[in-house]
């Protein structure tokens, strides 16, 4: 039996972070290599999942227990998944939110290691105040309480306090750091935490406030409209509201980077952690054994589980990807400075290492000295210098390049090592022309395809201001000249037996870098991105197909159509031109399509600001109609231009869905007599109606159009009264103004989206159908029905006479 | 100075380049040496003064008929049934013949006192005709007292309650008609004859059944044994419309027949070069396919089809006669072998024809890729006797665009049946047996065939059926000109010029294949010997 894990066996460990990339790797190690040991994990628990769920599903069938599940077989369950339990709680919360049995739970072990970290570097304030400054006095704070418990009950309870922070909590500066307590240290500014925290939790008051002030509240609610158009009040509502919270986040963001930076470190992670160092050990350094362990950035494993192993895309990823894709055309960073990385299992070595050592310590009887700490860094034991990692990189992916969707090898691009300030600009002003091309084509009146080439210029402004996110939030970190002694750390691995080196290593120069970055990191991490790796065109079925194949499942139940744009390219305008000029005199016609073009961009803008106004004032126009021939009209409207403009593939999408034994039903704001012979293709149709009066319409509307978010609760009245699932159906749409109706359904389908609704579709991932009208369909230039010969001889001059009539004074209004 | 009769060219150094239609535009090529092109005869001299031929043909029946003004009384009930726009082609000037018959009629019956008189558009399975198409047809005189009481209609194939079933032919198919046509006292059926095809017992038995009685003879197996279906006597489609016309008749059906025979004068004086021999082309005939060629080649195909579909035809009548359906039609196929007759000698390797922008199913629309199968496998291969001119492993070479194009509103379920049933078969069996059945009965293409002017859902079967026998009968199909996918779909092959398709057809009979070129228009049979 070796020395540590012999004095590790059989004890419990209290874990936070469990779910975390260097807690999963931890839990595994100690059930691992520490025989007969247990864990007690605290875990948040979610709204779907209690505590062991998700320890089970987030860490036991992470690929980090690949190894251990293979290496016990049968015995997995019995040796390995009992030895662990799960405990609810959060370390945002005081008292770590722990009920009874977790503070029983906690007073029955041994060692509490706290990995429970907002790692991410762009974290709003508050967050990282709450988790990573008063995280560890919180743990501490319950492990002090569990010890006077269990001494209570005359047992020992946990003995030692291993808190994990990160090697910046010393800063950017220039030249080395030790590893010792910041209080006392020459370049750590004494800075009073309590005000800290005060002050972040006033700054989200603040900011919340600031965020509900009238003109921001109409920026954000002006926002979504652009955003979104006409999609109907809750849509535009929960969006301005999403807006204003995005924006308080970015405010707190902001303010934590600025605050980091006024004090001395790159951002808000290592400003919090390093003041939560500070708050720990002034309030608990004298009433509990801690040890800190500051790792330097953690990557994917040396060996253990297995080499390459990491959960989670992390810092570097990002950026490498970014970087094999050709987007990442530079990135700043000094060639001959030190880039300080440590792999996983190193750092977990450390922790199980020092645990061991921290109870032989108090078996031995020695007394506790005070809070220690400990490095695992590489820059000084086995330095790597950025130059070189770029160019392994370089030269990696030169070897093994990434393939584009045309199956064509990307170049990747040879960097400069500008300074952070260049490179800044350059992203911000590529960022600014992609904002303006996008608010130029944004507002043209385009759709269907051009309208996904607008999507793809959204998507490629946003990969430019993500890799203006990289630089501003990491290019500190390659720039960092500090150098993170280790002499603690060498010294504790001096006093390991063979063993135990064996089994922890954790000596920085074990890691051959070149090695590493070429045959572990790298291909680990491209495995992770899902990225093409192999040439020419995918023989798997891609995307489109099987978003298809899932919407022609027989498992659906449901498929909503809209109607303009979506199943034809008409629109009321059109259907309404082509009627009314059927009974113009030929010298009328002409008039009146004049007017009508006159008319049409303020028609347009009408319909753009609201549609309900538009088809409402729009409608009237068929005042004095008569009933009866509209409804003749109707149909020869429908053979003769309807049917001419309509999208084949969409009326055998249409039938497809019958076939299959989908409902079908149609939902659009075009009147009644104009969508009937459409009939036979529905289960039901869904449209505007007029009222009338002897036999006449009367221009104005039966009842509320079915557009915008009416469409959503027409369309979940019908599936509840015919008892069907919208999770399982489909819905068909052109416009962002059909929002809530593809909300409403598990499989929406943006067919040639205007480009808002392309932009969102691309966005949500949601299937895109272009679809064209027959080749060959005749298409008139103008909506021009042709003359109705029959008026005279069938039905007496009168009727048509009173339409021509009422839209004579229609063209005359008009031409006004 | 009578008109010349057919002509078999064989092209020699001294031929000038042969003309081929190409769809909405023409093409000029020069032909190996000792190939052999095919000409028309010219068109016959036309009846001096047709109403008068009409009248004489009424008051004087063929067969064991009546003269129409005897079969005429008061309180009987008339129908009057004639062919829709598919025929003829081009459509003819006006006065259309069947506006010319159809008024004599009316007036017979008018003298004799007959006030149930109705008309009906025999159009089978066809989409339904439209009002300038029927006043184009009947003139404004007959709409106008027709159409607007109701009493013109067009024949409804899926409308039960105007159907009648009349019980099943020896060979148990059933026949199943209008119902209006079959419980009249008398069936007045118009007929205009412009190919061998037409007329005799099919008018009534096809224009006016319903798709449970025509799919005993509109079927592949029907088309595989019709050799060809342009030879009554060699065709089991006849066969089964003449069991089915037996039966009409011994259900006491009364159909006095009316079969009318034009010439071939198929375009105005403006394309006159189209009928000439190139050998013979003038000044102006020289002058007007460079102008109609230059123009063409610089038009949109979209303003071209426009431009020719406004073409109509200076056809005339050469005969008519009226009686007994099979007295009748025997003098009416004499008469269209008179016209459109050409001796052959033997057959050929290779066939090569010019497609036009027409075919009897795109009047005013489009020849989608199915129709151009059609017209060129379906049509010109069987406009033969004896046997067909190619020979069997032969290869048939046609000149078309074959845009990917159709028309929703004619042709919807061809889009459907191109893009689902060629893209899994092109086996006329298989089609058949897989598919058919779906289309059919498919309530999206019955209701636009009933209510709109679109072809009945199993329409694009028919047309391929339509090609079965020369499928069966090729070693290959070459398209020149064409849209790649689309003759691709079609299972066929596609060169891009004349000289490379003969290299591709090469392949298939040989390096020194005989070529023979149908030289089009007007269309014309082949007698071969």
């Amino acid at each position: 039996m070796t020395r540590v894990r012999g004095a590790l066996g059989g004890k419990r460990f209290f874990i936070t972070g469990a779910t975390g990339f260097l807690g999963t790797a931890l839990v595994e190690r100690l059930l691992r290599s520490v025989p007969d040991c247990e864990v007690v994990l605290l875990i948040r628990p979610t709204r779907r999942s209690t505590p062991m769920q998700r320890a089970t599903k987030e860490i036991l069938k992470n690929d980090c227990f690949d190894r251990l599940r293979h290496e016990r077989g049968d015995q997995f369950e019995t040796q390995v998944a009992s030895r662990m339990t799960a405990v609810a709680g959060d370390v945002g919360t005081d008292g770590l939110g722990l009920d009874e049995e977790g503070r029983r739970q906690l007073s029955r072990c041994d060692i509490v290691i706290h990995s429970a970290a907002s790692v991410s570097f762009d974290s709003p304030l508050d967050a990282a105040v709450e988790v990573n400054l008063l995280g560890p006095s919180r743990v501490a704070e319950a492990m002090v309480a569990a010890r006077d418990a269990a001494a209570a009950e005359g047992r020992v309870g946990p003995v030692h306090f291993i808190p994990v922070s990160t090697a910046y909590v010393a800063g950017t500066h220039q030249g080395e750091a030790k590893e010792e307590l910041l209080e006392g240290n020459r370049f750590s500014l004494d800075v009073a935490w309590k005000s800290e925290v005060d002050a972040a939790r006033r700054q989200r008051g603040d900011s919340e406030a600031e965020s509900r002030r009238p003109e921001r509240l109409r920026a954000f609610s002006k926002a979504a409209r652009s955003e979104l158009g006409g999609a109907g009040l809750h849509l535009l509502a929960e969006r301005a509201e999403r807006l204003r919270e995005d924006w308080v986040k970015k405010q707190l963001v902001e303010i934590g980077k600025v605050r980091a930076q006024s004090l001395g470190w790159p951002d808000a992670y290592p400003y919090t952690k390093a003041l939560g160092e500070r708050a720990l050990i002034s309030q608990y350094g004298d009433l509990i054994p801690i040890t800190i362990v500051r790792p330097s950035i953690i990557e994917s494993a040396l060996a253990e589980p297995r080499p390459g192993w990491i959960r989670g895309f992390r810092m570097a990823e990002p950026i490498i990807v970014s970087y094999a894709r050709g987007l990442l055309k530079e990135f700043p960073g000094v060639p001959e400075g030190v880039t300080d990385v440590i792999p996983v299992d190193l750092v977990v070595a450390t922790i199980i290492a020092v645990s061991g050592e921290s109870l032989l310590h108090a078996a031995e009887g020695r007394p506790y000295e005070g809070p220690s700490v400990y490095h695992v860094a590489s820059g000084v034991r086995n330095p790597f210098h950025y130059g070189r990692l770029v160019e392994l990189i370089r030269e990696w992916f030169t070897e093994h390049p990434l393939y584009d969707t045309d199956g064509q090898p990307i170049v990747v691009p040879e960097w400069s090592f500008p300074g952070r300030g260049r490179v800044q600009h350059q992203l911000t002003r590529a960022s600014k022309a992609m904002d303006m091309a996008e608010k130029v084509v944004g507002s043209l009146p385009i759709r269907g395809r051009q309208a996904a080439w607008m999507a793809a210029l959204e998507e490629k402004h946003l990969l430019a201001d993500r890799a203006l996110g990289y630089v501003e939030l990491y290019g500190a970190y390659t720039e960092t000249e500090a150098r993170y002694r280790v002499d603690r750390l060498l010294a504790l691995w001096d006093r390991m037996d063979e063993d135990d080196r064996q089994m922890l290593c954790l000596d920085p120069a074990a890691v051959d870098w070149d090695h590493y970055v070429r045959e572990i990191h790298l291909p680990s991490i491209v495995e992770h991105a899902r990225v093409r790796t192999t040439p020419g065109r995918s023989i798997q079925p891609s995307r489109a197909d099987r978003a298809r194949k899932a919407i022609l499942s027989p498992d659906r139940h449901l498929a909503a159509f809209d109607l303009e744009n979506t199943l034809i390219a008409s629109n009321v305008v059109d259907s309404y031109a082509w009627l009314a000029s059927r009974h113009l005199r030929a010298g009328e016609r002409a008039a009146f399509i004049a007017g009508l073009v006159r008319k049409a961009p303020s028609l347009l803008a009408l319909d753009r600001r609201d549609r309900g106004d538009f088809l409402r004032s729009f409608y009237r126009r068929y005042e004095d109609a008569p009933v009866d021939q509209l409804h003749d009209d109707g149909w020869e409207l429908f053979h003769h231009q309807l049917l001419a403009k309509s999208f084949p593939a969409a009326i055998a999408r249409v039938r497809k869905h019958r076939a299959l034994g989908h409902r079908t039903i149609l939902i659009t704001g075009a009147l009644d007599f104009v969508v009937e012979p459409l009939r036979p293709l529905f289960d039901e149709i869904v449209c505007a109606r007029l009222s009338q009066k002897d036999g006449r319409y009367t221009g104005r509307l039966a009842e509320l159009p079915p557009i915008g978010e009416a469409r959503a609760l027409v369309l979940a009245d019908y599936a509840e009264a015919e008892g069907l699932e919208l999770s399982e159906s489909m819905a068909y749409a052109d416009s962002a103004s059909d929002l809530p109706m593809l909300e409403a359904v598990g499989f929406p389908v943006a067919v040639n989206p205007e480009t808002k609704l392309a932009a969102i579709a691309r966005r949500r991932g949601w299937h895109v159908e272009h679809w064209d009208k027959a080749d060959g369909g005749a298409q008139p230039m103008l909506p021009i029905g042709p003359l109705d010969t029959r008026d005279a001889a069938k039905r007496g001059r009168t009727s048509s006479a009173a339409l021509a009539g009422a839209v004579r004074r229609l063209a005359a209004k008009d031409a006004r | 100075m009578s008109p010349r009769p057919g002509f078999v060219l064989e092209v020699d150094r001294s031929t000038p380049p042969t003309l081929y239609w190409h769809g909405e535009r023409f093409r000029m090529e020069r032909l190996p040496e000792g190939s052999r092109v095919i000409y028309a005869p010219e068109p016959l001299d036309p009846l001096g003064d047709p109403s008068a031929a009409i009248r004489h043909a009424l008051r004087h029946p063929l067969g064991d008929k009546d003269p129409l003004p005897a079969l005429l009384h008061p309180g009987m009930k008339l129908t009057i049934a004639f062919d829709d726009i598919s025929l003829p082609l081009p459509p003819m000037e006006r006065p259309d013949i069947r506006q010319l018959v159809i008024e004599q009629v009316l007036d017979m019956a008018a003298d004799a006192g007959v006030d149930d008189v109705e008309l009906i558009v025999a159009l089978a399975l066809h989409r339904r005709m439209t009002e300038p198409e029927l006043r184009h047809a009947l003139g404004d005189r007959i709409y106008d007292a027709f159409a607007p009481n109701g009493l013109l209609t067009q024949h409804d194939a899926e409308d039960p309650d105007a159907l009648v079933h009349l019980g099943l032919t020896d060979q148990g198919e059933d026949v199943e008609i209008n119902k209006r046509a079959a419980e009249s006292d008398l069936l007045v059926y118009v007929n205009i004859n412009l190919v061998a095809m037409d007329g005799g017992h099919k008018s009534v038995a096809t224009g006016l059944a319903s798709y449970k009685s025509l799919r005993h003879h509109h079927n592949p197996q029907t088309m595989q044994r019709s050799r060809s279906f342009m030879d009554q006597h060699k065709s089991e489609l006849h066969s089964a419309n003449w069991r089915m016309g037996k039966l009409i008749a011994d259900s006491g059906v009364n159909v006095f027949q009316i079969e009318t025979n034009l010439n071939n004068d198929a375009f105005p004086p403006a394309f006159n070069f189209l009928q000439k021999r190139e050998w013979e082309w003038g000044v102006k005939d020289r002058l007007a396919y460079l102008g109609a060629s230059k123009v063409l080649d610089r038009t949109p195909a979209k303003y071209a089809r426009q431009v020719f579909h406004s073409v109509k035809a200076p056809h005339r009548m050469t005969s008519v006669q009226a009686g007994e359906v099979e007295a009748v039609h025997a003098v009416t196929t004499d008469n269209v072998w008179k016209q459109q007759g050409v001796v052959v000698e033997g057959q050929t390797d290779i066939l090569s024809m010019g497609l036009p922008y027409i075919s009897p199913y795109n009047v005013n629309s489009i020849l989608n890729p199915i129709l151009v199968a059609c017209l060129g496998l379906g049509y010109f291969f069987n406009m033969y006797r004896g046997k067909p001119l190619v020979r069997e492993g032969g290869v048939v070479i046609m000149s078309h665009p074959t845009p990917w194009e159709f028309s929703p509103v004619h042709h919807p379920s061809y889009i459907d049946f191109f893009e689902q049933v060629l893209s899994e078969t092109t086996d006329p069996i298989e089609i058949a047996n897989g598919f058919e059945e779906s289309f059919a009965t498919d309530p999206w293409y019955i209701h636009l065939y009933r209510t709109g002017h679109a072809y009945h859902g199993v329409h694009p079967f028919y047309m391929w059926y339509w090609c079965a026998h020369a499928l069966q009968h090729l070693g290959a199909v070459i398209i020149v000109g064409g849209d790649p996918a689309a003759v691709h779909r079609l299972g066929f092959r596609v060169a891009s010029t004349m000289a490379d398709a003969l290299e591709m057809a090469n392949d298939i009979v040989g390096t020194s294949p005989t070529l023979t070129h149908i030289h089009t228009p007007p269309i014309f049979m082949s007698d071969v010997q």
